[in-house]
């Protein structure tokens, strides 16, 4: 378990304990958190799932960025250079205490 | 007014499949989706991708799956409306009324919605100020690309549509290409060449940047871009360009009254039935529970669905099962001699 903390974009926080192995992105799926829709399931081609990171030194500390993640992200709302897929970021102990930010709307 | 058995709402594969079930089964279907070619997103998003999970096909590309499909339903004759959206269905007399977004009506006593994550829509500038010029000089799609002959064109986007148009352009157009970050996701070939043409001031390059506002009375007159530090630019623009690829939204299917959890229906695993008698929902689109969104599963659930529209289609007839391999009615539909 790792603590995650999905804060919604109108500022409400959501501190959830979310299982190893699981994506970011389902940690909030799985808790009915609103703010990430995730149409594609994880499968890195709907960018529905665009989360802001924007402690620098967290985002520095994530696993970096698999090839296409990027050009996912060019397609989001409002992508920003602190932007992750959250279905691409799996939780682990190095995520415990990770704050991500949701965009003010994913379509 | 068209009559048919039923409607099928979505050319992907699950509403192929669905298709090629009831054609067995020797009833009549009209296939509807609102993109300009068959297969949904096998099609519109993987067609090179190799597909390892297709029962009985080790592999195969969103491309060669689609085209296996349409020919394995060809023998029923099938009508294709295509870039055509369901907008409407209305209940009359038992009967479902479907109307599209073209004004073409079809009468049946059953539709079948394999909507997918629904239909692909551009993504749009975020700025309410783009709204405004929507589809006349704020554009996602280009149809005439004459009307940019001579004019200040800004297009936004990294990918290949946003290259290819800007390098199209360059010819009679002053072009202004606008991207978020340094690196393009376009083909490396016009990647290659947007950077000649930058480099001899055939079009002007801005990275870094992306839509803040567009401005103009009545007609447009610039658009006003930022750095995410907070820099902002001006760009005199006739007309700007978006491409930002495609999102899926469920649109009008949200419309119809039936039960929804978050973006997809409700459905019992019997016959895909939704809420509403008459209307089924398979593929991406339906959520039971236990559901995986894959193809495979989709193709069960059309089988069911297309035995579920049988009851309705042929209400004085019972339902027979038969194997392909044996009944010689299937045979004559499918036109096979012995
Ligand atoms: C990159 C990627 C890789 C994948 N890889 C695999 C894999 O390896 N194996 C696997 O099994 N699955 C895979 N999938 C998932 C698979 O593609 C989907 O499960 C499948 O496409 C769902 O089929 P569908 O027919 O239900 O919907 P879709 O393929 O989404 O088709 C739905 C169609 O309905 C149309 N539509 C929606 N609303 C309307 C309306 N109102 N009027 C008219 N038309 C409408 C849409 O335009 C669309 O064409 C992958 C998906 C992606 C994105
Ligand atoms: S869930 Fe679709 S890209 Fe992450």
């Amino acid at each position: 378990m790792a603590k995650i903390k999905y804060v919604e974009f109108n500022g409400t926080v959501h501190e959830i304990e979310v299982s190893k192995g699981l994506s970011v992105m389902e940690g909030a799926v799985q808790n009915s958190i609103p703010g990430i829709d995730a149409d594609c399931g994880g499968g890195m081609s709907c960018a529905t799932c665009h989360v802001y990171i924007n402690d620098s030194e967290w985002f520095n500390k994530l696993p970096e960025k698999e090839m296409g993640e990027d050009d996912m992200l060019d397609q989001a709302y409002e992508p920003k250079s602190n932007s992750r897929l959250s279905c691409q970021l799996i939780v682990s102990d190095e995520l415990d205490g990770l704050t991500v930010h949701m965009p003010e709307k994913q379509v | 007014m068209i009559k048919t058995d039923v409607v099928i709402i979505g050319a992907g594969p699950t509403g192929l499949f669905c298709a090629h079930q009831l054609g067995i089964i020797g009833l009549k279907c009209e296939i509807v989706d609102n993109l300009d070619k068959i297969g949904g997103q096998c099609i519109e998003l993987y067609p090179d991708k190799p597909i390892y999970d297709i029962p009985a096909v080790p592999q195969c590309t969103g491309e060669e799956l689609t085209n296996n499909l349409i020919e394995q339903i060809k023998p029923f004759n099938f009508n294709f409306h295509l870039n055509d959206r369901v907008q409407e269905l209305k209940n009359e007399n038992n009967k479902w009324i479907v109307k599209t977004s073209n004004g073409k009506e079809f009468e049946t006593p059953n539709v079948v919605i394999a909507g997918g994550v629904g239909s692909f829509e551009p993504r749009k500038f975020p700025t309410k100020s783009a709204e405004i010029f929507d589809g006349k000089t704020v554009l996602y799609s280009i149809k005439d690309k004459t009307i940019f002959k001579d004019k200040s064109v800004v297009i936004f986007g990294g990918g290949d549509s946003a290259l290819d148009w800007a390098i199209e352009l360059s010819n009679s157009s002053k072009v202004t290409l606008v991207h978020r970050r340094d690196e393009f996701r376009g083909a490396p070939s016009s990647v290659q060449k947007i950077k000649e043409l930058s480099k001899s001031k055939k079009i002007e390059l801005i990275t870094k940047y992306s839509m803040n506002e567009v401005k103009g009375n009545g007609s447009i007159e610039s658009v006003e871009i930022k750095s995410e530090s907070g820099e902002s630019k001006t760009i005199k623009a006739d007309y700007v360009l978006g491409f930002f690829g495609l999102i899926m939204q469920l649109g009008p299917i949200a419309e119809w009254g039936l039960n929804l959890n978050k973006k997809t229906i409700p459905v019992n695993t019997e016959s895909f039935e939704t809420n509403k008698k008459g209307i089924f929902a398979i593929g991406d689109i339906c959520t039971y529970p236990g559901k995986l969104k894959l193809i495979l599963s989709g193709f069960h659930e059309g089988a069911l669905a297309a035995r579920g529209c049988f009851k309705y289609a042929r209400p004085d007839e019972k339902y027979r099962f038969e194997f392909t391999t044996a009944s010689s009615a299937i045979k004559d539909r499918l036109g096979v001699k012995e």
